[in-house]
């Protein structure tokens, strides 16, 4: 039992390093000196030279265009990506629809879709929950019927993060009603400009728009894009959830914004006291290291026992419970720290570059809103509770 | 003992309960807070008419002589329509500053004018993150036989913006803290005005040499340190009931909502383990109206309580009570829980924000801990 690095890894970790350095396209790295968020064109730049240094199928077998990255060597990257505060991968594509096409997909739609994916060429969205199919997902009622050469799909999807953005969706569709919900499922890909989809924004708690409703009406679906057997959607998609769950986690990032608070702590910002001697507030940052540290150890035990290209089995539920757990405590520790300077509603300070009023300290009037929006973190992949759940039924037996 | 609403505060929560039900309404208010000022300046005058802005002012001022508890029982019910007029600022903050410091000329000008509606005034006092701590100000008021020159920056000036006059706290030496009436059209202030993360308004505010008069000291120069300490245990009276009547109006709408929303074939309400969860909310807010209730007729009853530390754990009730409440609410309604369409996610944000108003849970229960360590 041991955690040392190899002289290889050791290797590896430099050349991620000057890559995050070094190597990042100057539309990202202008944005992340300023404190800016990615916008669509700077997020694509990003994952397009991830790409293009051979890093973006970061979870993918190597014929398929994968890294064949160890479990080591992907700790490393993520360590190293969130040290760079580099933007997240949007998963839809290369950690979620990538993985289905590869492990279920025909020749022709790999050879059709993997690569455009890979390089980030085209942007997907996820297609799962409806209005009435949360928690309850085997529930989803969006009908794709047979005509020909065809499916018809009629229905709506919600919570369709980046809509806005994507070119493809995939969606889990019911293509027949006879039997188990489960068994009547179908994984299906629909190119977002075909006539009758229409995109309609949600506005989340932060006042942006980052999740739609996606209406479907009589929508043309050629039956090639159908992803394996009719009716085995179901499969597919909880594997997916599986490899969306474990992802979830974020413990590198976390571990970064650990570091940050506390370096706020040792060195406040203009107008934030001195919080060091609360002792409220430390207990509370201390704990937190504690369970992220914990977490870190549960994760690498997770993802040791898991080869490349494959997906963590149910134990991956206590990932997504833990670090969003984590995550949140991180979000509360940050407000506390922007205090009454976390008041202010100045969003264009995050996203212009030259923004009419600019506040400081910079962090503090985003604390609030992202601690409102990252609430989603607890709900969405499948809800903490449902977590519970599958942990109390699939790990304990009960 | 006796914890029923006396004729007079039962009159004053029905005017409020149906001011809040008639023109408050979830729209109409997101409505106003999108609008330019951000509040109706209609409304404030309905306050006047109704008594509201005179609530804590001495009867000779025009005031109905309302003490914490008044208090407590309109800012419950304003709070839960989500009120966004600057009650807080101008009534509960600076009226009180100026009963409590301001000499007779003073209070007979100023609570008139804001009983009656004609004047607005912001309190422009604390300047560190966490609220608790004056003597800590940096801005500085230098006096010159008649005159005075302030100058410094007070960040996150509650409705600074509306305000027609802004009460400076500025320290005259290094241990003697004055307030200042500061007309926000003097040269040398200048106001950064932005909406707030829970859709009211506030600004930073810079003094740059901004000369005034000396009489526009508050009182006869007397150190203001233990005034403002007493007002802002006012403030965490009023904010608190706000929290109190927004934590009740989560739970409300939580347990309806899911007796409502349907998956696995039953309304959510079923699953136990929601069950639970609420009543943990429940819980929670009772207890948090038990220390509301504790704070209020401490202060009103000037029984021998120490103010501070009555108010310090009012404050950290409701900030472990709100997080709870909160979070429980928002994580139970599901995804539509982190959306601007129901109030659910407002009524979140404006808990959220009540706790880094005044000094959080955490700055207040470390100030208990230390004077029990100090004691
Ligand atoms: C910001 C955001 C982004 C999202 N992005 C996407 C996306 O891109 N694509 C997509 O398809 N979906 C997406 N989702 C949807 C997400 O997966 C769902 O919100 C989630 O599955 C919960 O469903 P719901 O919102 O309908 O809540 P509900 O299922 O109605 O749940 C409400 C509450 O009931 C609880 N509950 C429900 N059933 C049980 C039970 N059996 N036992 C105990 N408790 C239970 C839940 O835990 C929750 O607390 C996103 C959601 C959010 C908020």
């Amino acid at each position: 039992m041991n955690t040392d690095f190899t002289e290889q890894e050791l290797a590896f970790q430099n050349e991620v390093r000057s890559f995050f350095e070094n190597e990042l396209p100057e539309s990202v790295t202008r944005r992340l000196k300023a404190g800016l968020r990615m916008d669509k064109a700077s997020q694509v730049d990003y994952q397009q030279a991830l790409y293009e240094k051979g890093w973006a199928g970061i979870n993918w077998p190597v014929e398929y265009g994968g890294t064949g990255w160890s479990a080591t060597q992907r700790y490393i990257f993520f360590n190293e990506a969130a040290r760079a505060k580099a933007p997240r991968i949007i998963p839809f594509g290369l950690n979620m629809v990538g993985p289905v096409i590869y492990t279920f997909g025909n020749d022709e739609q790999k050879q059709r879709f993997l690569p455009d994916i890979l390089s980030s060429k085209v942007w997907w969205c996820q297609g799962y929950s409806e209005p009435n199919a949360g928690s309850d997902l085997a529930s989803l009622k969006t009908k794709a019927v047979r005509d020909g050469d065809n499916y018809i799909v009629n229905g709506v999807k919600t919570w369709t993060t980046l809509g806005h953005y994507a070119d493809w969706i995939f969606c889990l569709v019911r293509t027949s009603d006879t039997g188990k919900k489960q068994e009547g499922i179908s994984f299906l890909l629909i190119d977002m400009n075909s006539p009758g989809v229409t995109v309609k924004p949600i506005i989340t708690l932060d006042g942006r728009r980052e999740v739609n409703e996606v209406f479907f009406e009589d929508v043309k679906v050629p039956v090639e894009n159908l992803v394996g057997e009719e009716g085995k959607g179901w499969t597919y998609g909880k594997v997916l959830l599986t490899h969306e769950r474990s992802n979830i986690a974020g413990v590198a990032t976390s571990k970064q914004r650990l570091t940050d608070i506390k370096g706020m702590l040792n060195n406040p910002p203009a107008g934030v006291p001195p919080l060091k001697d609360n002792s409220v507030l430390m207990q509370r940052v201390m704990q937190t290291e504690v369970e992220l540290t914990a977490l870190e150890y549960t994760e690498l035990r997770v993802l040791s026992s898991v080869s490349t290209g494959k997906a963590p089995g149910p134990e991956s539920s206590i990932l997504k419970i833990k670090g969003t757990e984590v995550q949140q405590a991180l979000d509360e520790l940050f407000l506390e720290l922007a205090g009454i300077y976390g008041l202010p509603f100045v969003p264009e300070q995050y996203d212009d570059e030259d923004p009419s009023l600019k506040l400081e300290p910079f962090f503090a009037p985003n604390a609030a809103p992202h601690y409102y929006n990252n609430r989603k973190v607890t709900i969405y992949g499948g809800t903490n509770e449902i977590q519970k759940n599958i942990i109390a039924k699939q790990v304990l037996g009960v | 003992m006796d914890f029923a609403l006396t004729d007079i505060q039962e009159m004053l929560k029905d005017s409020a309960s149906k001011f809040i039900n008639n023109a408050y309404d979830f729209d109409a208010r997101q409505k106003l807070s999108a609008s330019d000022t951000g509040y109706s300046e209609e409304h404030w005058q309905l306050f006047a008419e109704l008594g509201w802005l005179a609530l804590p002012f001495e009867d000779q001022y025009g005031g109905l002589d309302g003490t914490a508890v008044e208090l407590m029982v309109l800012m419950e019910t304003l709070g839960k329509g989500l009120l966004l007029e600057p009650y807080l600022s101008t009534v509960v903050l600076s009226g009180n500053l100026i009963q409590r410091l301001g000499n007779e000329s003073q209070k007979s000008e100023w609570l008139t004018a804001i009983a009656g509606g004609e004047k607005k005034v912001a309190f422009a006092g604390f300047e560190t993150a966490s609220q608790t701590d004056i003597t800590s100000i940096t801005t500085r008021a230098e006096i010159n036989g008649d005159s005075v020159k302030l100058t410094g920056k007070k960040p996150v000036v509650l409705h600074a913006q509306s305000a027609d006059m802004l009460l400076v706290a500025a320290k005259t030496s290094d241990d003697d803290i004055g307030v200042f009436m500061v007309s926000p059209k003097e040269s040398g202030v200048t106001i950064a005005a932005y909406p707030t993360n829970d859709g009211g308004r506030a600004a930073d505010v810079t003094l740059n040499n901004v000369t005034v008069s000396a009489d526009a000291r508050l009182g006869e120069g007397e150190n203001a340190t233990d005034a403002i300490g007493r007002v802002l245990a006012d403030a965490v009276i009023a904010v608190s009931a706000e929290a109190v009547g927004l934590m009740e109006k989560m739970l409300n709408a939580t347990v309806e909502y899911t007796r409502v929303r349907k998956q696995f074939d039953m309304p959510i309400a079923r699953f136990q383990v929601l069950q639970h969860k609420m009543v943990d909310m429940f819980v929670e807010v009772e207890q948090a109206r038990s220390m509301l209730y504790y704070g209020a007729i401490s202060l009103s009853a000037d029984n021998g309580v120490d103010a501070a530390k009555a108010a310090s754990m009012v404050k950290a009730k409701i900030g472990s009570a709100s997080r709870l409440v909160g979070q429980t609410a928002v994580q139970l309604h599901g995804g539509m829980g982190v959306t601007e369409e129901l109030d659910v996610g407002h009524m979140f944000k404006r808990l959220t924000m009540i706790n880094t108003l005044f000094g959080s849970h955490d700055a207040h229960m470390d100030a208990l801990i230390k004077a029990e360590q100090a004691a």
